[in-house]
């Protein structure tokens, strides 16, 4: 099993941080994971992209041409990327902003109204793991509640934010 | 080891660094490499050691120097053009023999270049970058719980040769996450006394002199052979891997992060029934020639293909050990962009 | 009999290399004798700098880091965070302390390194024979200022106590001359009090020493201590610029 993920958007919208979390549940679940971020000036000037390969045995490259699975949270990102996905491959909308649909039909497109449903938990910061709990349900890579715990864990710190993100999580699950 | 933990390469690489001994940090900001001194400037402190932020990378390599001659595992880190700064101070610390580490996390150049991930700086790190005739004893890891298990011994391999210790990683070494077990700190205080250093414990007959000059040119002449041995000596050191190499028709050959993309590319390649493999070099300085003399002189090897992020650097180290036995080819990029496997296995049916 | 003068046990019995007339051999002597009047039995690590000093190494009796050119302050700042209790000082020519290593010597102040600096000023570079400093004066001639420094062409020289003087880092900062006996004695209290500063841990001292060279200044020696007193004072005044207190 090796599964390639792209995850883009705006800087802000948590686009690197749902990647950790994915590679934080690939880890707890003894996977091998990379995470490559985009770095630099490219962040900063409001686009933000990670690349997430997990797999049952050492990640030889951290580096994706043709993703199984692009998550797009705005136009630009899934304009970039769709094209690389892999015929067969997932692709995961933010319908909350982006309002097209995708025009390739050999891939499985999920629309999801993240920030709509974010609010709903409590935030639209949460729109991320909203996604998150959208992708763990499509993808059926992780155990649920193992994911549930890692959401706990990364937010150990600030625990009162934890109910809010079980919720997102459990509403962007459900909405599969 | 502890249980394994995500972390970005920088910040692993600096934490293990500490858990080898290393006490003493100078630094100076450039991407892509911040997230080393940034770490360092927190944890030093919390282990009686001291960061500094100095006022260039010129000053940074002194203060190594200064540190590393007073008895300190004194380590610096920066990127391309900062390293390029600090190559005089590492030219006096090699002459003055003194052990030290040094990272580099490459980006693209040359000039400011990009922040990009490159391998630009191959001839720079195994060729001696500054002047005069020395070497360093230069690691490539290609993941980032190899950094950490050549780091966490790189204090010590500094300290038996007394010599500059490189790590030349990249831009996503240093950025990417990856799960790492963390080795345990060792004790510093049970470190064997340095009696060359500098640590004004001594005066008289009995005082140390750190230096590299030696005016007389006989005098440097016995410098210089001192240096040969040591250097003959480092083989020991030479480290490499191979995959799936034994009945390959076509061997790739990358060092640190292209090694992982020429891995997949392997792989790519097997399925399509391509008998490829690949010899990673560990250590760049030194080169592990015998391997690819070894496979050169084999039957069933075709060719041999260097993946490199430049145009050209390390397929010169791989000609000279192949000595003409097998073609040696080369496919690059730059600027920059990082190679993919597919791109890689298009370019491999190319040419077979 | 009774012993009325000794060589300071800082220095070793390597004879100077130094030129007849050049002040080098003086203010080593000073700064051995104000480190061994500091009495206690700290230690000592000195910087050599690259210049006439180079060999700073075969003359003081002590543990010595020889630094790349400009580099001393950094090299000792080094020193410093793996010695925190140890006497350390550097010693640096105008070329090194002032052009190429200005930013290192400017720094190490600015972050109150605790360490001393001594520092020769004769307005040229000795070692390579001759060529303009950033303190040679306005109209000294130098084999690469052949017609006399104009400010105009080669600017203006640079007065780097007051200039330090105006760092928090800096705790004492004076310039003191060796053109004859009594300035020679001034320099010594001078160089005395910059290291009580150290052992006090009060930060960044430096003595600036008026110097000479006759060598490269094509004078006599008796010409330069009066090239010294007569002309270099009128841009470098003596006098303390820093001192916070101990």
């Amino acid at each position: 099993m090796t599964e390639k993920i792209i995850i883009a958007g705006f800087g802000g919208q948590g686009v690197l941080s749902l990647g950790q979390f994915l590679a934080y549940s690939a880890m707890y679940e003894n996977k091998e994971v990379t995470w490559l971020p985009s770095y630099g000036p490219e962040m900063r000037g409001g686009t933000a992209n990670c690349s997430l390969v997990i797999s049952d045995k050492a990640v030889a490259s951290p580096l994706i041409e043709t993703p199984d699975c692009l998550i797009a949270l705005n136009k630009p990102s899934l304009d970039k990327f769709i094209n690389n996905v892999k015929v067969g491959g997932t692709v995961i909308i933010n319908s909350s902003i982006i309002k097209e649909k995708i025009e390739r039909t050999d891939v499985n497109a999920i629309y999801l109204e993240a920030n709509e449903i974010a609010q709903k938990a409590g935030s639209v910061k949460a729109a991320n793991v909203v996604v998150l709990g959208a992708y763990v349900a499509a993808s059926k890579l992780f155990p649920k509640e193992s994911v549930k715990g890692t959401i706990a864990k990364i937010f150990k710190k600030k625990p009162n934010v934890i109910p809010m993100n079980l919720e997102a999580f459990e509403l962007g699950y459900a909405a599969i | 080891m502890s249980e394994r933990i995500l972390m970005k390469g920088n910040e692993a690489i600096a934490e293990a660094a500490v858990r080898g001994g290393c006490r003493y940090f100078f630094g100076y900001p450039i991407t892509p490499q911040n997230e080393i001194p940034e770490y360092m400037a927190k944890r030093l402190p919390e282990v009686g050691g001291a960061f500094i932020q100095a006022e260039s990378e010129v000053a940074a390599i002194n203060m190594v120097y200064g540190a590393a001659g007073a008895g300190g595992r004194a380590m610096t880190s920066s990127s391309s053009p900062g390293i390029s700064l600090k190559q005089e101070g590492i030219s006096y610390i090699a002459g003055a023999e003194l052990p030290c580490v040094i990272v580099n996390m490459v980006r693209s150049g040359p000039g400011l270049g990009g922040i990009q991930p490159s391998q630009g700086d191959y001839f720079q790190s195994v060729k001696g970058g500054g002047h005069g005739d020395y070497r360093m004893l230069v690691y490539g890891p290609s993941s980032i719980q190899e950094a950490v298990n050549i780091i966490y011994k790189a204090f010590d391999k500094a300290d038996e040769y007394r010599i500059p210790v490189m790590i030349l990683g990249d831009g996503v070494l240093g950025q990417m996450m990856e799960p790492v077990a963390l080795p345990d700190a060792i004790d510093v205080s049970a470190l064997p006394k340095k009696e060359w250093a500098t640590d004004g414990t001594k005066s008289g007959a009995e005082r140390r002199i750190i230096n590299s000059l030696y005016i007389e040119a006989d005098v440097l002449e016995g410098m210089n052979n001192k240096f040969k041995a040591l250097y003959e000596k480092l083989k020991a050191e030479t480290a490499h891997e191979t995959y799936l190499a034994d009945d390959a028709e076509i061997i790739l050959t990358a060092f640190g992060i292209t090694a992982r993309i020429a891995k997949s590319a392997v792989d790519l390649l097997r399925e399509q029934c391509v008998k490829a493999g690949l010899i990673r070099p560990i250590t760049l300085y030194p080169f592990p020639s015998d391997v690819y003399a070894k496979y050169a002189a084999k039957k069933n090897v075709k060719k041999f293909v260097t993946l490199e992020l430049n145009l050209g650097q390390m397929v010169e180290d791989v000609r000279l050990a192949v000595n003409g036995k097998k073609p040696v080819e080369f496919y690059g990029r730059s600027g920059g962009n990082i190679m993919t496997p597919e791109e890689v296995v298009r370019e491999i049916l190319k040419r077979i | 009999m009774q012993q009325v003068f000794k060589k300071s046990s800082l220095l070793t019995d390597t004879p100077f290399h130094y030129c007849p007339g050049c002040t080098h051999g003086i203010a080593h002597r000073l700064t051995a004798e104000a480190i061994e009047e500091l009495g206690g039995n700290q230690g000592v690590i000195g910087i050599a700098p690259v210049g006439c000093a180079v060999f700073a190494y075969n003359y003081f009796n002590c543990d010595i880091q020889q630094a790349a050119h400009g580099r001393a302050p950094a090299v000792a700042t080094g020193i410093r965070r793996v010695c925190p209790d140890k006497i350390i000082f550097v010693y640096q020519g105008d070329g090194d302390l002032a052009s190429i290593g200005m930013a290192e010597t400017v720094h190490a102040a600015a972050r109150g390194e605790n360490i001393t600096v001594i520092f020769i000023n004769n307005a040229i570079y000795g070692m390579t024979g001759g060529q303009m400093a950033p303190t040679t004066l306005i109209g000294q001639k130098s084999t690469t200022s052949p017609a006399g420094r104009t400010a105009e062409l080669q600017g203006s020289p640079i007065r780097v106590s007051e200039m330090l003087a105006t760092l928090d880092g800096a705790a004492y900062i004076a310039r003191v001359s060796l053109h004859d006996l009594k300035s020679v004695i001034a320099a010594k209290k001078a160089i005395k009090k910059a290291f009580d500063y150290q052992v006090a841990k009060k930060g960044f001292s430096m003595v600036e020493v008026l110097s000479t060279c006759p060598t490269n200044w094509g004078m006599s020696s008796e010409a330069s201590m009066d090239y010294v007193k007569n002309e270099m004072t009128k841009v470098y005044p003596l006098g303390t610029f820093k001192e916070i207190g101990l």
